[in-house]
């Protein structure tokens, strides 16, 4: 059960509420053209990676595809070099060379988003067949969408996991579409996604990907499990992306309808947090608005720092292609 | 008539698909989304989901499913939604497609053509801003195109559908929106032969694709700087119309080449040792190349501009190649 301390939830709220203001000034900056690419927002799926990593040893390994802010915000990236590398800066998490989609923080453990689909979900299993070969209680988590569960590395990275027990957590965020196709038009199993890993016989799982502290407990007892040496587990989130399925979409688009969209909203991760806190450890009005100016400030902040940073230098185009001797 | 590259795509597709009902078009958001971007807009209603289909994220799945359609007498067109997911189907294209009629002692044929945008946009990151054309060119039972105009998508689209072989058709993000003259009614243009785009007699500039325009562009400042460029788009990569590449060299003694692909064994290393072999007596100087930074595309804007040849490093080049300063 949901344990139910005040400072806890306060916590996990603000590290919902700090990737939702994150990506909605992310939105702004790129309409002024100081971010530019690819954007894929990650607005209303919060509560699976910030549940999910909640979950983790600071040691484990996460690994995203390139909607992946929110894994990286989670595992406790500054927000400043994020924003900085949305912005293409010299500070940002990776110097400016990968972008949006392919952030990586190695301090964090955050393994990098992949914008190949399906094509990170054998990274995930040789950084579970590493940790597991070097005789490492790590657990590593794999995050993709409904939309890379058909792909033929999906499935190859499935059946080797099983077949060596490797110690990784699969977590399929089925927000309903890939692009403007509905998970009916993708997926055979539509409504049980997650019977593709259970033909490896993979252990598998739904949980509702709108309730933080659902996803929490759930991995919590995973997390043990797969730490344990129980091989791998497959965990299907269930959500809706709010907004469109990158900057170039509109938020609801040709393939489903404002009143979809609205209906969804309701179960706003933030606003289903926020009732139980109101509801049952005391918060008040009050607390939210301390919240909401606190990471307002971060994220004030991690926007100066981006814009004031300097571009890479174009010396540096030929740096870290290649291992130095 | 005046046409985008997009809509010169569009009419070529949708006229062969009214004349010949073996023809099907298969790809990732090709029907109800209209196309990742908006080149099929229009075909599900006409043509319905039985002949545009579309597919789960599964590029080796459904480009293996075409080659076979196409071995039992279908013509498919397979939509890449960027030709970087073409590697995802590498095997199917390179082990099945362009080996099946050679292994076969000539029984099977794969009339197959597999489109879809090739090169860098802006900032889509190092896996989004690939120019693959020579890995498709060096493989022996392939086709390669890639043209530059809209008058030359609409005609070599139509003859790529017509052909027998597979034909790997490269188009370009950023050429989409361009606009240019397209003959009204029927018309095709055959596969490998190049067109003299600007004629001229001091030095021979050869471009295909996006580089096409910037190196018309180049020509023009020449020109104003007493340097009479002649520019030559081969519109077909294999097999490379050398003749009229050669005829020109044979006038102007000079030889630049650009390729917005990485410099290491790029197509204009091929192209430039096919002039050597033919035309080597009628050289004045040493054959210039222009290309993409060997290194993967950084995110950055300053150093994505830094690895993608431009206007100032044609004209750069040119004046090299004539040995002016
Ligand atoms: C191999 C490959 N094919 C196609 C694409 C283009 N593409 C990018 S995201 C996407 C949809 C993915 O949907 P899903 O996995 O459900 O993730 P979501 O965007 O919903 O988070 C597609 C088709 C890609 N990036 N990689
Ligand atoms: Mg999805």
């Amino acid at each position: 059960m949901a344990d139910m301390d005040r400072d806890d939830l306060l916590s996990l709220y603000r590290q919902m509420l700090l990737i939702r203001r994150f990506e909605e000034k992310s939105a702004e900056m790129y309409a002024l053209a100081k971010i530019a690419g690819f954007l894929h927002l990650y607005i209303g799926e919060e509560a699976i990676a910030v549940g999910a990593i909640a979950a983790l040893r600071p040691d484990d390994y996460v690994i995203s595809a390139y909607r992946d802010h929110g894994h990286c915000l989670a595992r406790g990236s500054d927000p400043g070099k994020v924003m900085a590398e949305l912005f293409g800066k010299a500070t940002g998490l990776c110097q400016g060379k990968g972008g949006s989609m392919h952030l990586v923080d190695l301090a964090k453990r955050f393994m990098g988003g992949y914008a190949i689909v399906g094509g990170h979900i054998p990274l995930a299993t040789g950084l579970a067949f590493a940790s597991k070969y070097q005789k490492q209680d790590l657990v590593t988590v794999c995050f993709f969408g409904e939309g890379a569960v058909p792909s033929g590395q999906a499935h190859e990275a499935f059946n080797l996991a099983a077949l060596w027990k490797l110690p990784v957590i699969f977590i399929c965020e089925n927000n309903r579409y890939g692009m403007g196709t509905p998970v009916q038009r993708a997926v055979a199993l539509y409504e049980n996604v997650a019977e593709a890993a259970r033909s490896y016989g993979i252990a598998a799982e739904r949980v509702d990907g709108m309730d933080v502290l659902a996803v929490r407990d759930v991995m919590r007892k995973v997390v043990d499990q797969v730490r344990a040496g129980q091989g791998p587990y497959f965990i299907e989130a269930m959500t809706y992306r709010f907004m469109g399925h990158s900057m170039a979409d509109p938020s609801h688009g040709h393939y489903r309808t404002k009143d979809e969209v609205a209906e969804h909203r309701k179960r706003d991760p933030l606003v289903v947090l926020k009732e139980t806190m109101l509801n049952q450890v005391h918060c008040s009005e009050a607390d939210f608005k301390e919240l909401e100016r606190e990471v307002g400030d971060l994220v004030t902040a991690a926007v100066k720092f981006a814009d004031e940073s300097p571009f890479p230098d174009p010396a540096s185009l030929y740096t870290d292609v290649m291992a130095e001797d | 008539m005046l046409l985008s590259y997009r809509e010169a795509l569009n009419q070529a597709m949708r006229e062969e698909m009214r004349r010949d009902s073996r023809i099907f078009l298969i790809g990732e958001e090709v029907g109800y989304y209209q196309g990742a971007f908006k080149v099929t807009k229009g075909f599900v209603e006409e043509f319905g989901p039985q002949r545009v289909v579309d597919t789960p994220i599964t590029e080796a799945g459904f480009t293996g499913l075409a080659i076979g359609a196409a071995m039992a007498g279908l013509h498919p067109i397979v939509e890449l939604m960027t030709m970087n997911f073409g590697i995802v189907a590498l095997d199917q294209i390179v082990n099945n497609a362009a080996k099946i009629r050679y292994m076969s002692g000539g029984q099977l044929s794969v009339p197959l053509v597999i489109r879809g945008p090739g090169s860098a946009a802006h900032q889509l990151g190092a896996q989004h801003s690939q120019s693959l054309e020579a890995w498709f060119c060096h493989v022996p039972g392939l086709k390669v195109v890639a043209p530059s105009t809209p008058q030359d998508a609409k005609g070599l689209l139509k003859s790529a559908i017509r052909d027998q072989n597979p034909v790997i058709f490269i188009e370009a993000q950023l050429l989409y929106g361009t606009k240019g003259e397209v003959t009204e009614g029927e018309y095709t243009i055959p596969l490998g032969q190049a067109e003299v785009k600007r004629t001229g007699m001091d030095v021979t500039l050869v471009a295909y694709s996006k580089m096409l325009l910037v190196a018309l562009e180049a020509a023009e400042q020449l020109s104003r700087e007493g340097l009479d460029v002649e520019v030559i788009d081969p519109r077909t990569l294999k097999p490379l119309d050398l003749d009229t590449i050669v005829t020109s060299v044979k006038k102007t003694g000079r030889v630049v080449i650009v390729e917005e692909g990485w410099r290491f064994c790029g197509l204009g290393a091929q192209i430039a040792d096919s002039i050597y072999t033919a035309a080597f007596d009628y050289l004045d100087g040493p054959i210039v190349r222009v290309t993409g930074e060997d290194v993967p595309m950084p995110y950055s804007r300053p150093l994505e501009d830094a690895a993608i040849p431009d206007v100032p490093r044609v004209v750069a080049a040119v004046k090299s190649a004539c040995g002016v300063a």
